[in-house]
C-alpha cells in the first residue's frame, strides 16, 4: 500500500506537469500560426490581398454598416451591370458573419478596430484555432503526443499558410478550421457515443456549410467511412448514433443556409449520405434482428427477407437511376464534375479551366507546400494501422481521397495539408516513443556499468526484459510518457532517469507484449536526425511564408540595382476612379479586376470574378477582340463610360491583359461564333509583334494596350513577350486615354460620345443602319450584332 | 415448398413476436414513440403526394424533423438498453439530458425552416 501510495503521489504531480506543459505548448502552438502568417504585414501593409478577398471585405463592410437584415436581403446592383447579382443568396456568410461578429464583439468593448483590420487578421486567427483542432483530432486518434505533433506541423504549413496569410481574407481562412474541427467532433462521437457530441457535430458541420462550399467533401466523406466500417465488420451502436442524426440534423441545417437551399436534398454531391442513411438503417435493423432471434430462426428469416427485399430494391434503384439519368450532368454541379473527372472541365466550361488555381498541380509543388510531411505520410499510415481503430480508418481515408483530389486541382492541395500534418504527426510521435524508449530502457545499463561493445546482446536482452515489466506501466503511464516527449530539451533525459529509479517497483505482469527495443546507439542518432529534420521543416517553412506566399499581389516589389521599386499602380488607379468619375459610372475591363474596381474604386462594374454568367464574360471577350467601332457598340449598349486594361509590357508585370487575351477569344468565341481563335493566331501562336495576324493588330485589347506605348523608348519594346510590338503608330477613333499610371500598369480609357456630324458618304441618321451597315463590312457568314 | 415456407414464416413471425414481447416497458415506449414519428412522416409524405410540394421548404422541415426525432429517439433506446455492454457506466440521466437537447436544437432548426 505504501508502494503505491508512493508511486501515485510522484505520478499525479509529473500528470499534472504534464497536463500544464501541454497546454503551454498549445499556447505557443497558437502564438506560432498567428506569428509567421504576419510577414505580409511586416514587409508590405496591413492590407487585403489578391482579388477574392476584396469582395469579402465589401460585404462586411456592408454588414457592419447596414446590419443583418439588410445583408441578408441585399441586392447588389453594382456589379454584372444590368443583371446586379443577389448577395444573400449567393455568397456564403460563414466569413463574413465571423468577422462582422468579432468586430462588433470588439467595437462594443470599446476597442475600435476598423473593420479592414479584423478582415486583415481573421485568418491568422482561425489558423491557430485550427492548429488547436487539429491536436484535438489527432489525441481522439492516436493520443496526445501525436496530437502536439500534429498540431505544430500545421501551424506551419505551408499550403495552409498560402491560403491564411494576413489579409487573405477568403472563405478558406475558416473553412479549415470548421472541417477539421467537424471532423474532430465526429470522431469523438464514434469514439464515445455519446448524443451531445452527435449535436455539436451537426452544428460544426452547419458552420461548415456556412463558409466553404468544399463541405460536399465532409458530406460524402463521412458516409464513405461509415460505408468502409460497415464492410469491414466494424459496425457497433455508436457508429449509428454518430452518423444517423448527422445526416437528418445536417441536411435541414445545409438547407438553412440560402447558398444551398434545397440543393441539399437535390444535388447528387448529397445523395451519397442519403444512400448510406438507408444502408445504415438496414445494418442496424439486421444485427437487432439478429440479437432477438435464435440463430435457425434468423438464417429463416434473412431467406425470406432477401427474397422479398431484392425484389422490391431493384425496383426502387431502377426508379431512381431513370431520376438522376434524366439530368444531363446526372445531378452533379459542374465544380463537382470537373473533381471527378479532370478532363471535364477543359471540354465544356472553359471559365473554370482558365483560372490558374483549379489547374492541377505539378511534382515540385507538392514539395514545396508539404516539404517533408509528403515523405512522412507513408509512415504515418503504417502507423495507423498497428493497431486500426475506427478513428484510425477515418484519418487514413481523409488522406488517399484528398490526395486524389489535390491530383486534380492546386486549390486542394488545402485539403491535403491538415491530413498530412495528423499523418505525419502520427508517425513522428512513434517513432520518437520507439526511439526514447529504447534509450530509457538501455540508459540504466549503460549508466551502471560501462558500456562493452560485446554485451550489446545481453544488454538488449535485459532491455527486452525490462520493457515486457514497464509495459504494463507504460499502458497506464502512456499519457504522461506521451505528454512529456514532445518537450525535446534536455529536461527529458533527466526526468526519464528518475522515472527509471520510480518504476523499479514490481509490476503487474499482465500483458507482456515484447516492445521493439533498438541499440542505444541508433536511437540516439536516430533522434537527433528527426530533429534536423524537423529543422530543416522549420526553416523551410518560415522562408516559404517570408518569401513566396506573402506578396499582397495588389502592391509589387522588385530589386533593382538601385535599390527597391515598389509598383502601387493599381491602387493608383482606383483611386483615380474613385475620384475623377461620376459614381454612376460603370466600368468595363476583364473579370479579373472586377471585385477590385467595386471595392476600391466603387464603381459599378459589368463583370466581376463571381463568374457567374458566362454569356455575359463572352460579352466583355468578344468586345476586347473586336476591332474598336464594334467594341465601342457593345460597349454602349452595356452603357459602358470607361474601360480599365492592365499592361505590363513597360516593367515586365508578366499576368497583364495581353497574356490573358487567349482566354478572352476562346470564352468569347463559345458564346459568338463570329470569334474565330485561329483569326488570332500565327502558326499556332498568339503574337504581338510584326508577324502578328491583322485581326491581331486591329483587336480593341491590343490598341488599348499600345497606344502611345512607342513614346515610352522609342522602339516600342515590350518587356514581358520580349519583342518589339508591331503596329507602333495608330490613333484612337472610337476611345480616349484619360489615364495611365506611372509605370504604364493599369490604363483606362473612355469611350468617345458618337459624333454629331457623319462626314463623308451620305449615310441614313438611324443608329440601327450604321451597325447594318458595319456589318455589311465584316466577312460574309457573321452572326448579326445581337444588341442591335 | 411454398407450404414451408409460410410455416417458416409464421414461425418467424411467432419467435418475433415472443422475442418482442420480452423487452422492457421502457424500451416498448420509446419503440411506440419512433413508430408514430414514422407513420406522421409517411402521412405527410401521403399529403404531399395529394397536395403538390408547394412550399417545399415546408414539407422538408416536417417531413425531416418527423425522421430526425425517429432517430434521435432510437438513438436514445440504444443508450438505455441495458443490454449494450458499452454503454453501461453513463449515468442513467445522460441519455435522456442528451435527447432533450439534441431534440432542442431540431425544433429550433425547424422553426426556422418551416417558413
Amino acid at each position: 500500500m505504501a508502494a503505491t501510495a508512493e508511486t501515485k503521489g510522484p505520478s499525479t504531480l509529473r500528470n499534472a506537469f504534464g497536463g500544464v506543459l501541454g497546454v503551454f505548448i498549445l499556447l505557443l502552438i497558437g502564438v506560432l500560426a498567428f506569428s509567421i502568417r504576419l510577414f505580409s504585414v511586416i514587409k508590405y501593409e496591413s492590407v487585403i490581398h489578391e482579388f477574392d478577398p476584396y469582395f469579402n471585405y465589401r460585404v462586411t463592410q456592408y454588414l457592419t454598416k447596414n446590419g443583418i437584415y439588410d445583408f441578408w436581403n441585399w441586392f447588389d446592383d453594382r456589379t454584372w451591370y444590368p443583371l446586379g447579382r443577389v448577395i444573400g443568396g449567393t455568397v456564403y456568410p460563414g466569413l463574413t458573419l465571423t468577422a462582422g461578429s468579432m468586430w462588433w464583439l470588439l467595437n462594443s468593448l470599446n476597442i475600435p478596430l476598423s473593420v479592414e483590420t479584423v478582415c486583415v487578421f481573421t485568418a491568422p486567427i482561425f489558423s491557430a484555432n485550427a492548429a488547436w483542432a487539429t491536436f484535438l483530432l489527432t489525441k481522439e486518434v492516436k493520443g496526445t503526443g501525436a496530437g502536439l505533433t500534429a498540431a505544430v506541423l500545421l501551424a506551419m504549413v505551408p499550403s495552409y499558410i498560402s491560403r491564411s496569410v494576413a489579409g487573405s481574407y477568403d472563405n478558406e481562412a475558416v473553412a479549415i478550421f470548421a472541417l477539421v474541427f467537424t471532423f474532430y467532433l465526429y470522431i469523438k462521437t464514434l469514439n464515445t457515443g455519446s448524443l451531445f457530441y452527435a449535436t455539436l457535430n451537426a452544428l460544426s458541420y452547419f458552420y461548415m456549410v456556412c463558409s466553404w462550399g468544399g463541405y460536399t467533401f465532409i458530406i460524402n466523406l463521412i458516409p464513405m467511412h461509415v460505408l468502409l466500417c460497415i464492410l469491414t465488420g466494424r459496425y457497433s451502436s455508436r457508429l449509428y448514433i454518430a452518423y444517423a442524426p448527422l445526416v437528418v440534423l445536417g441536411t435541414l441545417l445545409a438547407s438553412l443556409v440560402p447558398v444551398v437551399g434545397f440543393n441539399a436534398v437535390m444535388t447528387s454531391e448529397h445523395f451519397a449520405s442519403f444512400l448510406v442513411f438507408i444502408i445504415i438503417h438496414v445494418v442496424a435493423f439486421i444485427y437487432y434482428i439478429k440479437g432477438i432471434l435464435s440463430p435457425k430462426m434468423f438464417k429463416v428469416a434473412m431467406t425470406l427477407v432477401v427474397t422479398i427485399g431484392l425484389a422490391v430494391s431493384c425496383a426502387v434503384i431502377a426508379i431512381f437511376i431513370a431520376l438522376v439519368a434524366s439530368s444531363p450532368t446526372k445531378g452533379w454541379s459542374g465544380r463537382s464534375l470537373s473533381l471527378l473527372d479532370p478532363t471535364y472541365a477543359s471540354k465544356y466550361i472553359p471559365i473554370i479551366a482558365s483560372v490558374s488555381e483549379h489547374q492541377p498541380p505539378t511534382w515540385p509543388s507538392y514539395f514545396m507546400d508539404i516539404n517533408v510531411l509528403a515523405f512522412l505520410v507513408p509512415a504515418g499510415i503504417i502507423a495507423c494501422f498497428l493497431p486500426l481503430s475506427d478513428a484510425s480508418s477515418f484519418v487514413v481515408l481523409y488522406l488517399v481521397t484528398s490526395v486524389y483530389f489535390s491530383g486534380v486541382m492546386v486549390r486542394l492541395m488545402l485539403v491535403l495539408a491538415p491530413a498530412a500534418c495528423i499523418m505525419s504527426g502520427i508517425a513522428l510521435s512513434e517513432a520518437f516513443d520507439v526511439f526514447t524508449r529504447s534509450i530509457k530502457l538501455q540508459l540504466p545499463n549503460i549508466l551502471d556499468n560501462p558500456p562493452d561493445a560485446g554485451d550489446m546482446n545481453s544488454v538488449s536482452s535485459i532491455a527486452q526484459n525490462d520493457a515486457s515489466k514497464i509495459d504494463s506501466h507504460a499502458t497506464t503511464k502512456s499519457e504522461t510518457v506521451s505528454k512529456e516527449r514532445p518537450s525535446r530539451k534536455n529536461r527529458k533525459k533527466e526526468k526519464e532517469k528518475e522515472k527509471e529509479n520510480v518504476e523499479k517497483v514490481p509490476s503487474h505482469s499482465e500483458n507482456k507484449k515484447r516492445l521493439l527495443v533498438l541499440p542505444l546507439e541508433a536511437s540516439a542518432v536516430a533522434i537527433l536526425l528527426l530533429i534536423v529534420l524537423g529543422g530543416f521543416y522549420v526553416v523551410h517553412c518560415v522562408w516559404a511564408a517570408a518569401e513566396a506566399y506573402s506578396a499582397p499581389s495588389i502592391v509589387l516589389t522588385s530589386y533593382a540595382h538601385d535599390g527597391l521599386h515598389v509598383f502601387d499602380d493599381f491602387r493608383e488607379a482606383y483611386a483615380w476612379l474613385r475620384h475623377n468619375t461620376d459614381v454612376d459610372d460603370k466600368v468595363a475591363s476583364w473579370w479579373d479586376y472586377g471585385y477590385q474596381t467595386t471595392a476600391m474604386a466603387n464603381r459599378t462594374v459589368i463583370v466581376d470574378n463571381n463568374t457567374w454568367n458566362n454569356t455575359h464574360i463572352a460579352t466583355v471577350g468578344t468586345a476586347m477582340s473586336s476591332p474598336e467601332k464594334a467594341a465601342w457598340e457593345i460597349f454602349n449598349s452595356l452603357d459602358v463610360k470607361y474601360v480599365l486594361v492592365v499592361f505590363g509590357g513597360l516593367v515586365g508585370y508578366p499576368s497583364d491583359d495581353i497574356n490573358k487575351f487567349l482566354w478572352m477569344v476562346r470564352i468569347g468565341g463559345g458564346v459568338f461564333p463570329h470569334i474565330r481563335e485561329p483569326d488570332y493566331l500565327r502558326d499556332g501562336q498568339y503574337r504581338i509583334d510584326a508577324q502578328a495576324t491583322p485581326t491581331m493588330l486591329n483587336c480593341l485589347m491590343y490598341k488599348l494596350s499600345y497606344y502611345r506605348f512607342v513614346e515610352t523608348d522609342g522602339k516600342a519594346f515590350d518587356r514581358v513577350r520580349r519583342t518589339e510590338i508591331g503596329k507602333k503608330y495608330f490613333k484612337l477613333t472610337h476611345f480616349e486615354e484619360v489615364f495611365t499610371t506611372h509605370h504604364w500598369m493599369v490604363r483606362i480609357y473612355k469611350l468617345k460620345p458618337p459624333k454629331n456630324r457623319i462626314r463623308g458618304k451620305l449615310k441614313k441618321p438611324k443608329s440601327s443602319s450604321k451597325s447594318s451597315s458595319s456589318n455589311h463590312k465584316r466577312a460574309g457568314n457573321t452572326q448579326k450584332n445581337p444588341w442591335q | 415448398m411454398a407450404k414451408s415456407t409460410s410455416s417458416d414464416a409464421q414461425m418467424l413471425i411467432r419467435s418475433l413476436r415472443t422475442a418482442y414481447a420480452a423487452t422492457p416497458t421502457n424500451l416498448k415506449i420509446i419503440d411506440v414513440y419512433v413508430v408514430y414519428a414514422i407513420v406522421t412522416a409517411v402521412i405527410q409524405v401521403v399529403y404531399m403526394g395529394v397536395v403538390g410540394s408547394f412550399p417545399f421548404n415546408s414539407f422538408l422541415s416536417g417531413v425531416l424533423f418527423c425522421v430526425g426525432t425517429a432517430v434521435l429517439a432510437v438513438c436514445l433506446r440504444i443508450q438505455v438498453n441495458k443490454e449494450n455492454k458499452e454503454f453501461k457506466d453513463l449515468p442513467p440521466e445522460r441519455p435522456y439530458a442528451d435527447f432533450v437537447l439534441c431534440n432542442l436544437v431540431l425544433h429550433l432548426v425547424i422553426m426556422n425552416f418551416l417558413g
